[in-house]
């Protein structure tokens, strides 16, 4: 990760309480980003302030439901969307969920 | 209360060059709420990471936008330069500024275009074009494209710029500069333009970073933040301070685009002074492994590229996040609230880049 | 009936391209190649277009957008595929979401290659259009007089 970029690992379950924290301490979100690996997901939210960027993640099995976090940072519902169409990860109580509709693709889940 | 209604906007209208759609819930002419769909444009060029090397896929990083195709190639390079532990020669650093501030000129000039068609004043869209020309003719002079010019590869530039060419661009620009005033000027003092672009959809600075709004949109609602001062390519050598403003209307949007126009002029003048001599590429031995999260100030504002490397030629995964993918929630807030008519306006003021928020 | 070749009307629609070729359409119509001079005007509405310019490749979602465009065209029209991603996909050819050229779902008359499509064969692409317009409006016209020739 870049010089002022720090990584940490967290339980997928204590992600909403975290994401208050940090919504608490002035950070703003950048960016949510999912990648396969084998047998699941790692995810990865990543928030900053000022310069300074500080990356959350955690890693899922396939079947997994996570939190959204879109109650709290209010343009997380558009990555958790794009999350959910491509790559099927069942994100509960999105603010605005589109059920699958955002992107309409060819293959179903693409990523997945 | 008035009736609600809804009315669909796109994704074929006449003011976007490409295609969007909106639901905006409307009670009479006033927007009560705006609900976009996307995905007419998307391709999944994230997914091709697998059929491409890390090498191919600069070509098509590239293609992620043709606005800022250099930009986007930069900063997928840079990423990846960063696994590997390569350090690209100096020269080629200063490249990289040179064609990124003249993109941003160009992606600034083509916005301030649109915009002025946007508000029915054709005439001045007219001439921000062709003032706009004059910079895609250094591009074809430099690099042999107009709009994709292929110039970044991994290890450095595929192509240098000779001094006397250098030189030669600083006296455009400085050439340029005067009737750039006059042009700009226009969009700054003109009357009606005035009527149709102050105290038009107000962020505040609160909104603008709750909402995490990027680049001049941000900035014009008063955050002082410009991903540059991070310093990648030859940036740390470079002298300038993010363009602020604390109005947050659209004419502050106007007003810091333009004055980062100049801003860029400035700052190739200083490259052109800087630059050394020497190579403008290194070999690239080996493949990468390991992750990088790279943040580039594009002209929309800051992308993030995301790459996920496992040892072989072929990527696990690339991650973009580009500026108007991040600033359709600051959108949608400043529509609340505004007339049917000025929707077109608001939508052009985040300099919407559709297929790069869709890739 | 006059000649549709003095003033043919064109219909840009973004299908999923890059930008790079739909910013090369623009700069067309603007001062340094200006289009206009051959009578031609960029128009926002499909019932007043003669001429369709698509750029980029076809995908599931603006598919049904695109056939709705072309068939609120009136006749005779001509359909130009701009930059090698609308002629067959091109780079983005082997994309998940990508269906493949603009002649996956509509008849295109005129194929303009480029990556990104240089403004001048943009221009010829469009005048080769225009030829083609008259000569599908000259076959309309003997067609009718034949039939009612006939009735």
């Amino acid at each position: 990760m870049q010089d002022n970029n720090q990584l940490k690992i967290i339980d997928p379950n204590t992600l909403v309480p975290t994401a208050l924290e940090m919504k608490n301490s002035g950070y703003r979100l950048v960016q949510i980003c999912a990648t396969r690996t084998e047998g699941g997901y790692e995810l990865t939210y990543s928030f900053a302030k000022g310069y300074r960027l500080k990356n959350l993640r955690f890693e899922i099995a396939e079947e997994t439901e996570i939190m959204s976090v879109s109650n709290i940072f209010e343009p997380a519902f558009l990555y958790e969307n794009e999350i959910h169409d491509l790559f099927g990860i069942k994100i509960n109580l999105i603010k605005i969920d589109y059920n699958g509709t955002l992107y309409k693709t060819a293959k179903e889940t693409p990523f997945k | 209360m008035s009736k609600r209604s809804i009315v669909p906007f796109g994704p074929q209208h006449p003011v976007l060059p490409e295609p969007i759609h909106l639901d905006l819930v409307l009670e009479d002419e006033k927007v009560v709420q705006a609900v976009p769909s996307i995905g007419f444009v998307h391709r999944g060029l994230e997914k091709l990471v697998e059929k491409k090397d890390y090498q191919e896929y600069v070509y098509v990083a590239e293609r992620i936008c043709g606005i800022c195709s250099f930009m986007h190639g930069m900063g997928y390079c840079e990423a990846v330069e960063r696994i590997m532990n390569i350090e690209i020669p100096d020269r080629a650093k200063f490249l990289r500024v040179i064609w990124a501030e003249m993109s941003r000129i160009h992606s600034h000039l083509l916005w301030l275009g649109l915009t002025a068609d946007a508000f029915g004043f054709e005439s001045l869209f007219m001439e921000s074009w062709k003032m706009r020309e004059k910079i895609l003719d250094m591009f074809e002079y430099s690099t042999g494209g107009r709009v994709i010019f292929s110039v970044n590869k991994i290890g450095g530039q595929r192509k240098d710029m000779d001094d006397d060419m250098i030189k030669m661009f600083v006296k455009l620009f400085g050439e340029m500069e005067s009737d750039l005033r006059e042009l700009t000027n226009t969009f700054l003092q003109d009357y009606s333009v005035n009527t149709r672009l102050r105290d038009v959809g107000f962020l505040t600075k609160e909104q603008a970073h709750d909402l995490g709004a990027v680049g001049p949109m941000m900035r014009a609602s008063g955050i002082s933040l410009d991903t540059r001062k991070m310093g990648y390519a030859a940036y740390p050598e470079i002298k300038f301070e993010p363009v602020t403003s604390n109005v947050g209307d659209s004419y502050a949007r106007v007003d810091v685009r333009i004055k980062e126009i100049f801003q860029s002029i400035d700052i190739i003048r200083q490259a052109a002074k800087k630059i050394p001599a020497g190579t403008v590429d290194v070999p690239v031995k080996g493949m990468p492994d390991g992750e990088f999260m790279m943040r580039v100030e594009q002209p929309r504002g800051e992308a993030v590229y995301y790459v996920k490397a496992n040892g072989t030629k072929f990527l696990d995964r690339v991650r973009v996040r580009t500026p108007t993918f991040a600033n359709l929630p600051a959108l949608l807030e400043t529509l609340k609230g505004c007339q049917l008519a000025d929707v077109p306006i608001l939508i052009l003021t985040i300099d919407p880049c559709i297929s790069c928020t869709e890739r | 009936m006059p000649k549709m070749a003095k003033s043919p009307w064109l219909l840009h629609y973004d299908g999923s391209s890059c930008n790079g070729c739909d910013i090369e359409v623009l700069a067309c119509l603007t001062p340094v190649y200006d289009i206009e001079r051959f009578g031609i005007i960029n128009t926002g509405n499909p019932k007043h277009a003669d001429i369709l310019l698509i750029t980029g490749g076809i995908n599931e979602q603006n598919k049904p957008v695109v056939e709705q465009i072309y068939s609120q065209m009136p006749k005779p029209k001509v359909v130009v595929a701009v930059g090698i991603c609308a002629c067959n996909g091109g780079i983005f050819k082997e994309c998940y979401n990508i269906l493949g050229g603009v002649d996956k779902v509509l008849p295109v008359d005129i194929y303009v290659p480029g990556c990104a499509a240089r403004p001048e064969a943009i221009m010829d692409g469009v005048l080769k259009a225009v030829e083609l317009l008259d000569k599908k409006q000259n076959e309309a016209m003997a067609k009718e007089r034949r039939e009612n020739h006939a009735g």
